[in-house]
């Protein structure tokens, strides 16, 4: 819970600054236009740029480091030699099908998780007797890694696709199923009066009450979601894959290539980032970014 | 004309071994303005929680005629929903162009010409209070249930708020019941004011107030209606 929290401080910050933004942009609409139109820009230069300057110093460092020998290339690849391990991967053309490979199975393990997970959680939070009987397995499996099922994974499925993808909806539909009934737990009575006012009841009351009441902490939620299927990921391709980049990294690892291992690294970082933007767009649809406004 | 019309009789509520209300006794006719007022934690939003059908009385009669609306003290509106959009939920029945006529024709009536598309957290407290009283008075509810409507509100916005909803109900014509806490609010606006005792509660006094409406909050007859309540409730000798 503490990280969905911080997750939502986070998107609340960046849309507090952006909605005062345009409050003063309307305000002065047409006086400022220019200078206002200028720090808009400055804005998002600057949402690129802060982000460069921190990973531009760390490769600078860590380019000093290995140069000067404080950093022994038995322990960590010098950029050079990651530079290599880079080229040499994509150009056998082998970096974009463990890439491949791994996206469609968080992509598919998070798609069945979503949509199995959160009408479940609404279920959860509506019906009691539907929480007193599941509840508890949802915690005993949201309380028991993932990885604990890697051995049945294997036995059941066989190493591939389709155990990873398993092993990621093991992980992400508990967690996605227990934050929706949390946020449909959360809602104010007074939605609920107001619904029995204006004759919204039975589907209606889920679908034009409760699932829009839920979004902008459904966001949170997807997105911490999304963080855990990636973890899974990983951890599953080293041991119940045959392609990807968790096993691109088990595989180095076996050839003590430290070059190879940190572009899968590199590789899982940057999509997970990636998935995470992309998810956050969605807190700018005006449906949910009441939730991170007020 | 409104044809929401409430009976009570021998009305008593409990929370488990805490009597809340004991023997109401109320009637009030179509098109009547009822003010109930009490101390806090009297059983005020209870009676309305009973009045609207949230709640059942643990026993006694209660009869209403008509659909109830209740505007609530604040956050009742849709916050996933512009203006627009929540005002179209007072206005089911209707097929969609009748109803974006009869929204436009509501957002001129509450004052919010140019916000039909802005969302409730844009707007000041005020303004989100009349966009629930409008979405209240759309289509054709019998009985209008206000809970504490203003109290959320500071006192200029409280007065304004007073003579909109005057203004409003002259058009549309409805029941009534208002339950507040403040005095001034429930003579200003009813035709009846109801006094509850502190817990469990019954009706100890009973007002009426013919002064024609709109009144002045300093008007002869809202000033003696505000004095004459507060004695009965010991606050004033």
């Amino acid at each position: 819970m503490d990280i969905c929290r911080a997750l939502s401080l986070c998107s609340t910050c960046i849309y507090e600054r952006r909605s005062k933004a345009n409050r003063l942009e309307k305000h002065f609409s047409v006086l400022h236009f220019f200078a206002l139109d200028t720090k808009n820009i400055r804005n998002s230069i600057n949402s690129w740029l802060y982000p460069l300057l921190t990973f531009g110093t760390l490769i600078l460092l860590w380019w000093l480091a290995s140069a000067r020998g404080y950093l022994s290339e038995q322990f960590f690849p010098t950029p050079a030699a990651f530079v290599t391990g880079l080229r040499e991967e994509v150009a056998s053309g082998s970096l974009l099908r463990d890439t491949l490979a791994s996206l469609s199975r968080v992509t598919a393990g998070y798609a069945i998780s979503v949509v199995v997970g959160v009408p479940l959680g609404m279920v959860l939070g509506t019906v009691l007797g539907a929480r007193l009987a599941l509840l508890p397995l949802m915690n005993f499996l949201r309380s028991l890694s993932p990885l604990a099922w890697i051995p049945f994974a294997i036995f059941w499925i066989g190493i591939g696709h389709g155990a990873v993808i398993f092993l990621i909806v093991i992980a992400a539909l508990p967690t996605i199923a227990l934050s929706t009934m949390a946020a449909v737990a959360g809602i104010p009575k007074v939605y609920f009066r107001v619904a029995q006012d204006y004759d919204l009841t039975g589907i209606h009351r889920l679908t034009r009450v409760i699932f829009p009441a839920i979004l902008p902490q459904l966001v949170t939620t997807l997105r911490v979601a999304m963080g855990l299927c990636w973890l899974v990921m990983v951890a599953g391709e080293m041991l119940a894959g045959n392609t990807g980049l968790g096993y691109l990294i088990h595989d180095a690892n076996n050839g003590l290539r430290l070059d190879l291992i940190l572009v899968g690294m590199v590789a899982i970082g940057l999509l997970g980032m990636l998935c995470d933007r992309l998810l956050m767009f969605l807190t700018r649809l005006p449906g949910i970014r009441w939730g991170y406004d007020r | 004309m409104s044809t929401g019309s409430i009976r009570i009789e021998g009305l008593s509520h409990s929370y488990g071994a805490t009597a809340v209300l004991k023997d109401i006794k109320l009637d009030v006719s179509p098109g009547e303005f009822v003010a109930i007022v009490g101390p806090s934690g009297s059983g005020k939003s209870t009676l309305l929680s009973l009045l609207s059908g949230y709640l059942k009385p643990t026993s006694g009669v209660l009869e209403r005629t008509g659909t109830t609306r209740t505007v609530h003290q604040a956050d009742g509106l849709y916050p996933w929903l512009t203006v627009e959009g929540n005002l179209a939920l007072g206005l089911p029945k209707l097929d969609a162009a009748a109803r974006r006529r009869a929204v436009a024709d509501m957002v001129g009536r509450i004052g919010l010409t140019g916000f039909e598309k802005a969302y409730p957290h844009s707007l000041s407290g005020g303004m989100r209070q009349r966009v629930e009283i409008g979405r209240a008075l759309c289509g054709d509810t019998d009985v209008l249930m206000l809970d504490e409507p203003f109290s959320a509100l500071d006192y200029l916005t409280r007065l304004k708020m007073r003579s909109e909803l005057c203004r409003l109900l002259e058009d549309q014509p409805r029941t009534v019941i208002l339950v507040t806490h403040d005095i001034e609010e429930a003579t200003q606006l009813a035709d009846r004011v109801l006094v509850l005792s502190e817990r469990p509660a019954s009706i100890v006094y009973e007002l009426r107030i013919d002064v024609p409406r709109p009144r002045d909050v300093t008007a002869s007859g809202v000033v003696d209606a505000t004095k004459a309540v507060l004695k009965a409730m010991g606050y004033e000798p």
